[in-house]
């Protein structure tokens, strides 16, 4: 009999004597029987007729093929993310230049009034112009990036790609439904860890969860879009900027992925060693998603619940933020003095104490990242009308960016730590500071490494 | 063979018929299925669905209105059984299994049905206030497979409803069928498994010596034939004593890693 | 009469008759809920880009199982078409 303590449970020193030794056999004969059953009822009520050509499986044969099963994930996700950088230029635009003349109208209003400068500093280049930036910057992504990927979600595409990669995690020690915790992981990295529960095996499922930060969460795609498209996107012709924009981002993503693979074979070495546990995954057969439903879906549930979050973390981070940057000790501001004492660290990662700053700040949400950057450079003395993009590339020139600057906080944006929510999920779902605090500093190391390879080893090649 | 066993009773109506206007329904059924699509289209709410198994891992509540009676509906993961594996598994398993819903509302697929009666024999054995609700209807008419409603009900002992979720097509059935099931209008026969006569024989010895151990609403015949498999583990769910108890519809959320 | 054949070992496209399960414990239990009973006809299907996981075809869905997994199901192919 099983170790079960005996003494809290009387009921089975009671039957002890009566239970049979053979609970596997027993087991078996229980399953068999039940299913006997379940075959003589469906004789009974359930006729089928001539199936009809069966599309999934050609749809299938060409979704998991051989040779076109992983060209065809990359595509796809290329696809996506070209479609999502290419459709939220010109609706980017527009919404930065409507709520910038919101904020002129907005201001006349104050002065009208005769509100204190603090009040007009706290509200308008504070709160007000973070939540315009992280409006204007988000919604567009993320209003065409939803629909896309809950049209793959709903056709059941995702089963496909956690088929085609398990044999990765498997070599990796992992579990191929991290894969589909990955999957959640782009939407949200709390939710993605949270998903982690259909891993059977904890050990596989810690794995799964150390490594969720590496999917690039939707607080992140903005940023990755924004600087991909400012820096890298000017590269090249206009009519070749988003298509190479949109290749950058897949480069992160599949960066990510490829840390996650790494990270994960690490950890089934040392710290949660094991073989491989047991893997099955139901194919589901592909249904055709309702289009109108998926849209008004994803805007109204997805794209407007994630904004309206964004928004409650960054109006509060936008006024400490003007605060910081308005209140001085002696004549240097207190949001310069922390700048500066993290500015050698982050220069030598290619980024500058404000960057780091901004990573710090944006614990709550990575959201309000770019946004706090942004009131970190206008608030240090650039006295520019930011109300577009070109606007915003010449704010970041003007302090100093390069586009190696772009790759370092792309890298980072990928490789910090996770947010305050995810932490708080992760401590939840582990119920162990430790893991927690491993999944905090796990990401963050590589992500110090990772910057300063990258920006010692451009130095280097003078590029 | 088809034998009505007899289920200690966990009918709506007991506690107290007069006052009783509030009544809790679980959903269970495989991944997969459409058991948050139903769980939308009844509470108006918006849980993310998806198609791939496993998209619901937490229980999610939400409640509707039908005929002047209020139902607490329970959105549930996904399992195959009530022998949970995974943490969502589990979830499903000690809800459905511990928390006393006043009816179990077992959705399944219409185009795998076999595999699906697997977990609707199994939550047979536990209660008799089932209602299954065979979803994708339309999938099945497409795929040219026949699903006989009424037979499925006469073989099972149980209501039957045909849905097509997404659509929303059946729903109101569905609603009509739950309405009269807590009023007490449907009273259910279901279909028992009956198995060899040696387990049999064993479960008639262990299962009345059991009364003394645990409150009368668990299923003794269900407790028994677990304990012959070596699932000591659920005794943990439930009170020791057949005079501790808690209330109905209440089970401590959980699901956290445990082991390391 | 028990073969040494296992699921692992037929080739895409064949199918047999699962005659039985060798894994033991939890896991045992998870592929009888999925179908995987003893008598139950298995097709197999596809296997992944990289030959591993495959995916079969068991009681009208898919499942995929790992190689190693599968050769802990023990199936005969003779009198299946
Ligand atoms: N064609 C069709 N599709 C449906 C129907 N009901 C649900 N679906 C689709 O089936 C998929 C699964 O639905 P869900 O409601 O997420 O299923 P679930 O049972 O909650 O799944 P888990 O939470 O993973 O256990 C979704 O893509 C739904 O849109 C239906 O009646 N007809
Ligand atoms: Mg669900």
């Amino acid at each position: 009999m099983s170790a079960i303590s005996e003494q809290k449970i009387p009921v089975l020193r009671e039957l002890e004597p009566l239970l049979p030794a053979n609970e596997a056999v027993i087991k078996d004969r229980i399953v068999s029987s039940i299913y006997q059953q379940a075959e003589a009822i469906c004789r009974q009520a359930v006729k089928t007729g001539k199936p009809p050509v069966n599309l999934d499986a050609r749809l299938d044969g060409i979704l998991t093929s051989r040779w076109l099963g992983f060209p065809i994930m990359l595509l796809l996700l290329a696809l996506v993310l070209w479609i999502t950088i290419t459709g939220a230029n010109y609706p980017s635009q527009l919404l930065a230049g409507g709520l910038f003349w919101l904020e002129e109208q907005l201001a006349s209003l104050f002065m009208a009034w005769g509100a204190p400068a603090w009040l007009y500093g706290i509200l308008i280049l504070g709160v007000y112009r973070t939540l315009a930036w992280v409006i204007a910057v988000m919604l567009p992504p993320m209003a065409i990036f939803f629909p896309l990927f809950t049209l793959l979600e709903d056709l059941g595409y995702l089963p496909r790609v956690a088929f085609n990669m398990d044999n990765l995690f498997r070599r990796a020690g992992a579990h191929g439904k991290q894969c589909l915790t990955m999957c959640m992981g782009f939407g949200c990295n709390a939710a993605g860890v949270t998903s982690c529960r259909i891993i059977d095996s904890p050990r596989e499922r810690l794995i799964a969860i150390l490594t969720n930060t590496f999917s690039v969460c939707n607080g992140r795609f903005p940023t990755l879009i924004v600087l991909a498209t400012i820096f890298m996107g000017a590269l090249v012709a206009p009519a070749y900027s988003s298509m190479l924009a949109a290749l950058v981002v897949v480069g992160i993503i599949m960066t990510g992925i490829v840390v996650t693979l790494f990270i994960s074979y690490l950890l089934s070495r040392t710290l949660l060693r094991g073989v491989p546990s047991f893997f099955v995954l139901e194919l589901p057969p592909f249904r055709k998603p309702q289009l109108g439903q998926i849209i008004i879906r994803s805007l109204l549930d997805r794209t407007l619940f994630v904004l309206g979050r964004a928004v409650v973390i960054a109006a509060p981070a936008g006024a400490l933020t003007w605060i910081l940057a308005n209140s001085f000790v002696g004549d240097v501001s207190v949001f310069t003095r922390l700048t500066s004492w993290l500015d050698p660290l982050g220069q030598i990662m290619g980024m500058d104490g404000i960057i780091l700053m901004a990573f710090l700040l944006g614990l709550p949400a990575n959201e309000i990242v770019l946004p706090i950057i942004i009131m970190g450079y206008m608030s240090a003395g650039s006295m520019l009308e930011l109300d577009s993009m070109s606007a915003l590339r010449t704010l970041l020139l003007d302090h100093g960016w390069t586009w190696i600057t772009a790759i370092c906080v792309m890298l980072f944006s990928l490789l910090h730590f996770p947010c305050g929510t995810t932490l708080y999920t992760i401590f939840k779902e582990t119920r162990r500071a430790r893991w927690t605090l491993l999944a905090l500093l796990l990401p963050l190391i590589l992500g110090i490494l990772t910057t300063l390879l990258v920006n010692q080893g451009a130095g280097l090649i003078k590029l | 063979m088809t034998v009505n066993c007899h289920i200690v009773s966990t009918e709506p109506g007991k506690d107290n018929p007069t006052v009783r206007n509030h009544f809790i329904i679980a959903l269970a059924g495989n991944p997969n299925v459409g058991k948050s699509t139903v769980f939308n289209r009844l509470t108006g709410m918006k849980q993310h669905t998806g198609n791939w198994p496993g998209k619901t891992v937490i229980k999610a509540e939400g409640t509707f209105y039908h005929r002047n009676r209020r139902y607490t509906l329970v959105d549930l993961p996904g399992t195959y059984s009530l022998h949970a594996g995974s943490a969502d598994e589990q979830v499903a398993r000690d809800f459905i299994c511990f928390s006393r819903p006043d009816i179990t509302l077992v959705v399944s697929d219409a185009t795998c049905l076999e595999r699906n009666l697997n977990l609707v024999l199994q939550v047979l054995e536990i209660t008799s206030q089932v209602v299954l609700c065979v979803n994708l209807m339309d999938e099945a008419k497409r795929k040219r497979i026949q699903v006989d409603t009424e037979k499925l009900a006469q073989e099972l002992g149980i209501p039957v409803v045909g849905t097509a979720a997404r659509s929303g097509q059946g729903l109101n059935r569905l609603k009509n069928v739950l309405g009269d099931m807590v009023d007490g209008k449907i009273v259910t026969s279901p279909r028992c498994v009956v198995y060899d006569q040696e387990l049999e024989s064993l479960v008639q010895q262990i299962e009345p010596r059991l009364a003394i151990y645990m409150p009368n609403w668990v299923n003794r015949r269900w407790v028994a034939l677990r304990l012959l498999e070596g699932e000591f583990n659920l005794l943990n769910h439930i009170p020791h004593n057949a005079l501790m108890d808690y209330p109905r519809g209440e089970i401590k959320e959980d699901g956290a890693l445990c082991l390391l | 009469m028990h073969s040494s054949l296992s699921l692992a070992d037929i080739p895409v496209g064949s199918s047999a008759r699962i005659t039985s399960i060798v894994t033991i414990g939890p896991n045992r239990r998870r592929l009888l809920d999925l179908g995987l009973v003893p008598g139950s006809r298995v097709d197999s299907i596809r296997r992944s880009p990289a030959g591993n996981p495959t995916a079969y075809w068991i009681k009208g869905t898919v499942i995929a199982l790992r190689n190693e997994d599968a050769s802990q199901i023990l199936v005969d192919t003779r009198g299946v078409f």
